[in-house]
């Protein structure tokens, strides 16, 4: 139901085949999404910078690969996009700021490496919520992204640009990242695949922080299965990230089509309540009958904290991102500003004018919950509420299998509708944020399309590590 | 409070300062505290470098395990309690040679805590509590001077970012700056002797900063300290310490109050000058460090690290007085480095008389190095060579003026003391005719030891020998003067 507004909706495997097939070569197929981007970006502003060069040389050793005969990996070919929080070796990193304009990291993301390990084809770097903070994709200092189902809508964010190149098919996959929802709600927003994995199932090494304990990358993709696929290259322990787990990694795609039958779905009534649209609680609900006739069992749970996500994620996040951004302060890269006449003036007049609005807003409010006599009302509380929030998914899991809430309480709003209400911003995360602090994998798969043509997305919820039963259930819906 | 020399004894004495150290000391591992690269010292600047310890965006830490060894075998080795579970926290600040705008560190959970050292005073050994000892990573260096454009510009060097540090942290149980000055050098001693760090005052491996207060005599409670930086040569320290105390002592003579504060040592003047008031002082803004777990020290691990703890010098002290008939001083001066005191035990092993090599340490060697203004480490005598001496001195062949005169040679030469011995040593009188009327020529001078001797005092022999060997200059050949000496006796 996903693909009706999409031009192209090749999955990992039309692509892998066509390769494979000799049908297409590598390079053609690179060539062609180029040519896509160069049709359809101007209207939307998805990219911030190609990497033309790198891609083509990548798939022409595909190409060759193919004439030799030699077993292609699992993304042969494959054009993938990268969001701009995520460093590529010589490709500009802006993470969507003016700060690091200029900037190109000497180093791959693990994540990056591993997609080019696995024979896919890096297409170039996708706009963003400056350092991911946002749910609209409205903070870029590069430009605001447009939803290609709707461009007068948002695509959601932090990772819009990642979002809007898969729905409009300038890209098979792309990689996001979701810090408080900035993979589910984009992906809600604009009709596809998004998945936020367990933290640290994917190494964040390359990923530009803005909140350390809550920072995870994931796909974007067309559909669920391309989800597994991409998430068993990606996944595993990199000796260069202290964070990232040694839980081995599964086959996600093996138990992709095992039948539902007989799975615990909660259902969190914390997550029915006021503020949802009535057309995402209707394709909600009608998803829940889908996955009852598919042999589910319901359960009403409760998460007795939610309430409190929202304060919570924000003074936790705030104070990490105050300290990770603390790095950006003109003396060694990226922008800094002219004519300061001593040090603390370049500190900050660099730190004022490299940064925008929301950014700022997020540093002073990080700085402030952490300053002398704040850090036990703020940071340490909120380190609690994290705690009781944590047991609340844990309680849930004990009784059920997953939890089936709505991604976002609305489809993608418009361009410019919240960007003078902070709060109500904030707010477009409150079924998504409460996952980045309990660590638990979510999955947003399309489960509805509004009256206006909208699409709305479902978000599942599992336990941590147990990526392969959401994909299960993410996959039911898929084929309801 | 310009001068602070007015300051009468009197005055002086109606104060106690009180006083707590902190000190940092960089570990000597290969590689930095959480990257690959080299942390060794004096390489060009900017070479030993990567994205972690540049703090380029996307970078993440992963701890070094050696520091955490090295660490906590530091933390055993003065008594500290190394914590099961510790916690990495950024200390948030913005200098240009913090790459990351914060320095990794531990804030409330540190790696260990409650040691305590044991220094001599003049009223006898006194214990100084340590509060802890947490792991860090170093910043870089600023270099401000040396170019041609030092006036417009700083240059950085990053090579020494994340090199990882040990912040030992003193309880404020010091009260004077001779007590401080010996806290730094047993301290310094034993870090030594577990070989976790070089202690290179010069290259920064030591670096040491001082809160000191001051409070009248009897009174509880702690007067406003002023915490001095860069008190960083043991030459200073006390001269530092002294100054600030007496600065103190006279603002709050001439009616002020001490004010919290930073200040900075300036060893070119001679005194301290405000750094920083309490005002101005930074809020770290410390919380835990989300790209690192929590440090797992297990039970056994701290068994593994145990197990690489070398004797250390007091206890080492104590068993050499046992074992040499040595005296504290001979054995304070001996353990003065580990390798020093490793030479004197192989040296103590091989000689007839232990506390001989000791006395001519004390006696011959110490004056000389001083004089030539070398350490004990650069003496170009060796303690192989010390025993030597002290063998040939215990036999007689070697009289005391004329191991004088070797050893004067061997600081002249810089050669070691068999060198200089075999070249230089007499030439032996082997002639038994010559020999034997030396020994006449004694037995004749001392008919009492004859008579001992001949009834049946055998031992007596040996006199006649020292004196025979007295009268040759150590030049008879000592084998056969014992011989000689028997027959004649026997005679």
């Amino acid at each position: 139901m996903t693909t009706a507004m999409t031009k192209t909706a090749m999955t990992i495997d039309d692509a892998r085949q066509a390769i494979a097939s000799g049908k297409t070569k590598a390079t053609t197929l690179a060539e062609s999404f180029y040519q896509t981007i160069a049709a359809e970006d101007p209207k939307i502003n998805a990219w911030l910078s190609l990497s033309r060069e790198r891609a083509l040389q990548q798939a022409a050793r595909v190409d060759a690969m193919v004439t030799r005969g030699d077993a292609l990996p699992a993304l042969a070919g494959v054009p993938i996009g990268i969001k701009d929080v995520l460093t590529m070796q010589g490709a500009p990193a802006t993470a969507g700021s003016k700060i690091l304009e200029g900037y190109q990291p000497p180093y791959d993301a693990t994540a990056v490496a591993r997609l080019e390990s696995a024979g896919a084809v890096l297409l170039g770097k996708l706009n963003c919520d400056e350092f991911a903070m946002g749910s609209s994709n409205e903070n870029s200092a590069y430009g605001p992204v447009h939803n290609p189902r709707a461009l007068d809508r948002v695509p959601g964010g932090s990772s819009g640009g990642s979002a809007a190149a898969v729905a409009a098919g300038m890209a098979v996959a792309t990689l996001g990242t979701d810090t408080g929802g900035s993979i589910r709600q984009p992906a809600s927003f604009c009709g596809v695949v998004g998945m936020l994995p367990t933290y640290g199932r994917i190494s964040r090494y390359g990923l530009i922080a803005f909140a350390s304990s809550l920072d995870r990358v994931g796909p974007f993709t067309h559909t669920v299965r391309d989800a597994a696929t991409l998430l068993g290259v990606l996944a595993g322990h990199d000796p260069m990230d202290a964070t990232s787990s040694p839980v081995p990694v599964p086959d996600y795609t093996a138990d992709l089509n095992k039948p539902v039958k007989g799975l615990r779905v909660g259902v969190p009534r914390e997550y029915f309540a006021e503020g949802l649209d009535a057309e995402v609680r209707a394709a909600i609900e009608k998803t829940l009958d889908q996955l009852r006739a598919a042999g589910c069992t319901l359960h009403n749970i409760s998460l007795p904290h939610t309430q409190y996500a929202i304060p919570t994620y924000y003074v936790l996040a705030t104070a990490e991102a105050s300290s990770n951004l603390a790095r950006f302060d003109g003396v060694r890269y990226g922008y800094r500003a002219p004519q300061a006449d001593s040090l603390n003036a370049m500190y900050r007049r660099t730190r004022d004018g490299g940064f925008g609005a929301e950014v700022k807003r997020r540093i002073l409010l990080g700085t402030y919950v952490l300053s002398a006599g704040y850090y036990d009302a703020y940071y340490r509380k909120a380190q609690q509420v994290r705690m009781l929030l944590t047991r609340d998914y844990l309680q849930a899991f004990s009784e059920v299998d997953v939890l089936l809430t709505p991604t976002a309480p609305t489809p993608a709003f418009r361009l410019g509708e919240k960007t003078d209400d902070p709060l109500a911003m904030y707010l477009a995360d409150i079924y998504t944020v409460t996952a980045n602090l309990a660590g638990i994998c979510g999955i947003s798969v399309p489960c509805g399309i509004s009256k206006t043509g909208l699409p709305i997305g479902a978000q599942v919820l599992g336990r941590h590590f147990d990526e392969a039963t959401i994909l299960r259930v993410a996959q039911a819906i898929e084929s309801a | 409070m310009a001068s602070t020399t007015a300051l009468s004894p009197e005055i002086l004495a109606k104060y106690e300062p009180v006083i707590g150290l902190e000190v940092h000391v960089q570990l000597q591992t290969e590689t930095k505290a959480f990257c690959g690269c080299s942390s060794r010292f004096g390489a060009a600047p900017n070479t030993q470098v990567c994205p972690v310890c540049l703090g380029l965006p996307g970078a993440l830490p992963v701890l070094n395990r050696r520091a955490v060894e090295f660490g906590a075998l530091a933390a055993m080795a003065i008594n500290c309690q190394v914590r099961e579970t510790s916690i990495f926290a950024r200390k948030n600040y913005f200098y240009p040679d913090l790459p990351k705008s914060y320095q990794i560190s531990q804030f409330d959970k540190p790696l260990a805590e409650h040691g305590w050292i044991d220094v001599p005073t003049p009223n006898g050994s006194k214990r100084i509590g340590i509060t802890r000892l947490h792991l860090e990573e170093d910043a870089g260096k600023s270099m401000h001077d040396g170019f041609a454009d030092s006036r417009e510009r700083t240059y950085l060097d990053l090579n020494r970012c994340g090199t990882p540090l040990a912040e030992i942290v003193s309880e404020p149980d010091i009260r004077t700056a001779d007590e401080a000055y010996e806290y730094l050098a047993r301290l310094k001693e034993i870090l030594l002797y577990t070989s976790v760090s070089d202690c290179n005052m010069e290259e920064g491996s030591l670096r040491c900063d001082a809160n000191v207060s001051v409070r009248l005599k009897g009174a509880e409670k702690f007067g406003t300290k002023a915490e001095v930086k860069n008190v960083n040569s043991f030459r200073f320290v006390r001269a530092a310490l002294e100054y600030e105390i007496a600065r103190q002592i006279e603002v709050l003579e001439s009616g002020g109050r001490v004010q919290q504060e930073t200040r900075l040592w300036n060893a070119n003047e001679g005194r301290t000058y405000s750094m920083r008031s309490k005002e101005q002082a930074h809020d770290y803004r410390y919380f835990p460090e989300p790209d690192l777990p929590p440090l797992v020290v297990s039970a056994a691990w701290q068994h593994e690290i145990r197990a690489n703890m070398p004797e250390l010098p007091e206890a080492r002290r104590k068993r050499m007085v046992a074992d040499y008939d040595i005296t504290e001083q001979d054995a304070q001066v001996l353990t003065g480095t580990r390798e020093f005191a490793d030479q004197f035990e192989a040296a103590a092993k091989a000689t007839k008389s232990p506390k001989r090599v000791a006395n001519l340490v004390q006696g011959e060697l110490m004056g000389r190095l001083k004089a030539a203004g070398l350490e004990l480490t650069q003496s170009p005598i060796s303690m192989r060579g010390i025993a030597q001496a002290a063998d040939l001195t215990e036999s007689g062949e070697l009289s005391s003026k004329m191991l004088k005169q070797l050893f004067d040679h061997c600081f002249e030469t810089s050669e070691d003391f068999p060198v200089v011995y075999e070249r230089e040593k007499p030439q032996q009188i082997s002639d038994p005719a010559a020999l034997e009327t030396m020994i006449d020529e004694i037995i004749a001078a001392n008919p009492k030891q004859v008579e001992q001797y001949r009834g049946g005092k055998k031992t007596v022999a040996a006199f006649f020998v020292g004196q025979v060997m007295r009268l040759s200059k150590g030049q008879a050949n000592p084998a056969l003067l014992n011989e000689l000496v028997t027959k004649k006796l026997d005679a």
